[in-house]
């Protein structure tokens, strides 16, 4: 079967890739996407864990984060529609509002 | 068999995740991110976690993704060209910090702190299929997150209404 | 060669490789034969022949039509993004075939039988909105993108109700495995003296008339067609899409339609259940009842006016998904009260 190490690698490897997504675009949609990266990637911890231990306990738990990661995706989204209608950018060097 | 189709799978995660990372083109990267969710789908039923695939596929590549894309295309963005020494700087402890987390995370493996269990053996399989036993869990001990979750997607549905009309000419701040 | 052929993995991919080959290849051909279906019927609807110069009975127009598409033109839109656009014609005919994986076309006759089979279903049909999507959008055309974000929301303010109405059968069958929801069709009850067979269409008829409107609306067919309306909006979102391209979008548009048909078949018509023919050529039943759904489907194409945007939206959001809710909670009392087997 899959060695347990070997899953929990992947998503280490996912996680970090969302965390250098983030800091390093600044797309606000790219930044959001790395987020929901990171979000799977500790999905996958869940559900490598849940079969290592034989309870089903943490596929319970992704069902909850997936509808949690849908619905703040929804409002993420309109929030950043919102801030382009007002700042015509969606970098988010240049949305400075609150600056100076 | 199933380790093959794992590292296959794990790869291409993994290349895809960075290519989301990477791609200056936003809808670049969004179909970048929707190939990554269905291989992690195929991870899920690796692991023995049908319903759980089925449901990523459902929710995050074809729901939370084509969200994305309308939203992409509806703001008309186009290739990000960023230059400077600011945001070069900014990039590079970025990627630090990054190299930080790998760091990290590949001392906790040399500690053996992530190898759990002693066996490696699959648990005993039960009479019932996945999707019932999630669906019994679901039901029985985590009913209250359950309805809560509800309530979550309800407000979430009604914020994104309120947000996505913004403000009208005329109506009070 | 011995030693692979003993290896227990590569037999299971050898039979299965088998199984797909076979099945997939039964399929695009009907799919092929279903444009031809289709011309033959609208001309008799409208009171001419249809095609009937190419072989006999205009058989082989299928063939000449394919060699036609090959030989057009193959241009792509300047400032159009090369690989999106070649990407989703592919993105049309992929989740429809995926799909035909899990359908039972008889009781041996199956590529496999996933215990989650109908989500798979589901989740190949909202993979089926991108290749519109980025059709509309790669198109780099205002009427394309316009006609492909529109066919999009229509997809997936539909996909709702059609998964919400699949919930029916799910409490009744007890599984989500395509078999297992055939099986429990089999058999016959008896109202006053007639044999009815425990077909779903009895038991679920509003879940069955959803899923058949949800149909056409996820397949873009009339009267749910405005985003490729040929009058409307220049051609929607295949604006752009010339020769084979505009082929495999044409392809896939069917193969979308013998997909979901076969889908309804076995949710709501029992599968290959029927009288009279032994366990091996129980296929015929299904192929019968699939050929009934399919002729539905284009009778209505060439007879219902388009909807317009909004009252399909309206229709989809206000009316059908309200009563798919209303079928869930009603099914979940009765069968909790009155029970069944």
């Amino acid at each position: 079967m899959i060695p347990l190490p070997w899953t929990l690698g992947v998503s280490a490897v996912v996680f970090t890739l969302g965390v250098v997504g983030v800091l390093v675009r600044r797309n606000a949609l790219v930044i959001f996407m790395s987020i929901e990266l990171m979000l799977n990637a500790a999905n996958l911890a869940f559900v490598a864990f849940a079969r290592s231990m034989g309870s089903l306990d943490g596929q319970v738990f992704v069902f909850f984060v997936m509808t949690v990661a849908a619905a703040e995706v929804a409002v993420g989204l309109a929030i950043i529609v919102n801030l382009f209608r007002l700042r015509e950018t969606v970098f988010v060097d240049e949305i400075n509002l609150l600056k100076g | 068999m199933s380790l093959t189709l794992f590292v296959a799978f794990a790869a291409m995660l993994v290349g895809s995740g960075l290519l989301v990372i990477l791609h200056k083109n936003p809808v670049t990267s969004a179909l970048f991110l929707v190939l990554a969710f269905c291989s992690l789908a195929a991870i899920y039923l690796l692991l023995g976690a049908e319903f759980i695939g089925m449901v990523q596929i459902i929710v995050y590549a074809g729901a939370i993704m084509v969200l994305f894309l309308f939203v992409i295309m509806y703001l008309n963005l186009q290739h990000d060209v960023e230059r400077g020494v600011q945001i070069a700087l900014r990039r590079g402890l970025g990627w630090l910090a990054g190299a930080v987390l790998a760091a990290e995370a590949v001392l906790l493996f040399a500690r053996g702190w992530g190898v759990g269990p002693a066996s490696t053996e699959p648990p005993p399989a039960v009479a019932i299929g996945n999707t019932q036993a999630v669906g019994l869990a679901l039901y029985t001990r985590y009913l209250f997150p359950f309805e809560i979750t509800s309530m979550i997607l309800l407000v979430a549905m009604v914020g994104v209404i309120v947000v996505g009309k913004g403000r009208q000419r005329g109506e009070g701040a | 060669m011995a030693a692979i052929w003993s290896h227990p993995d590569f037999q299971f991919v050898f039979w299965t490789v088998v199984k797909i080959t076979v099945i997939l290849n039964g399929m695009l051909g009907m799919v092929s034969y279903m444009i031809y279906a289709e011309r033959k019927i609208a001309g008799h609807m409208q009171a001419r022949t249809g095609p009937n110069r190419v072989g006999p009975l205009g058989l082989l127009q299928p063939i000449a039509d394919v060699m036609k598409l090959f030989f057009k033109e193959e241009f792509m839109p300047a400032g159009a993004s090369t690989v999106v656009f070649h990407l989703a014609p592919v993105l049309a005919v992929v989740p429809a075939l995926v799909s035909f994986a899990v359908v039972p076309i008889g009781p041996a006759f199956l590529v496999t039988d996933l215990n989650v089979g109908l989500l798979l279903f589901l989740a190949m049909s909202s993979l089926g909105v991108y290749s519109i999507t980025l059709a509309g959008w790669s198109s780099n055309n205002k009427y394309a993108l316009l006609g492909g974000l529109r066919s999009a929301a229509q997809m997936i303010s539909y996909e709702l109700a059609m998964g919400l109405s699949t919930i029916g059968v799910l409490l009744l069958a007890g599984s989500l495995s395509m078999v297992e929801i055939v099986r429990a069709q089999s058999g016959f009850f008896h109202l006053w003296f007639l044999p009815v067979p425990r077909w779903f269409v009895f038991a679920q008829p509003i879940a069955f008339v959803i899923f058949m409107i949800t149909a056409f609306a996820e397949t873009n067919r009339a009267p749910f067609d405005l985003p490729e309306a040929e009058a409307e909006l220049v051609a929607g979102f295949h604006t752009e899409y010339s020769s084979m391209k505009f082929g495999l979008f044409f392809l896939g548009e069917f193969a979308n339609v013998i997909t979901i048909c076969s889908i309804a078949v076995t949710l709501f018509l029992g599968g290959w259940n029927g009288p009279w023919l032994p366990e091996p050529l129980k296929f015929v039943w299904f192929f019968a009842k699939l050929g009934v759904l399919l002729f539905f489907f284009i009778w209505v194409r060439w007879t219902y006016p388009r909807l317009r945007y909004d009252q399909l939206m309206h229709f989809g959001w206000k009316v059908l998904l309200p009563i798919a809710l209303a079928n869930i909670v009603v099914t979940s009392a009765w069968e909790y009260w009155v029970g069944s087997r």
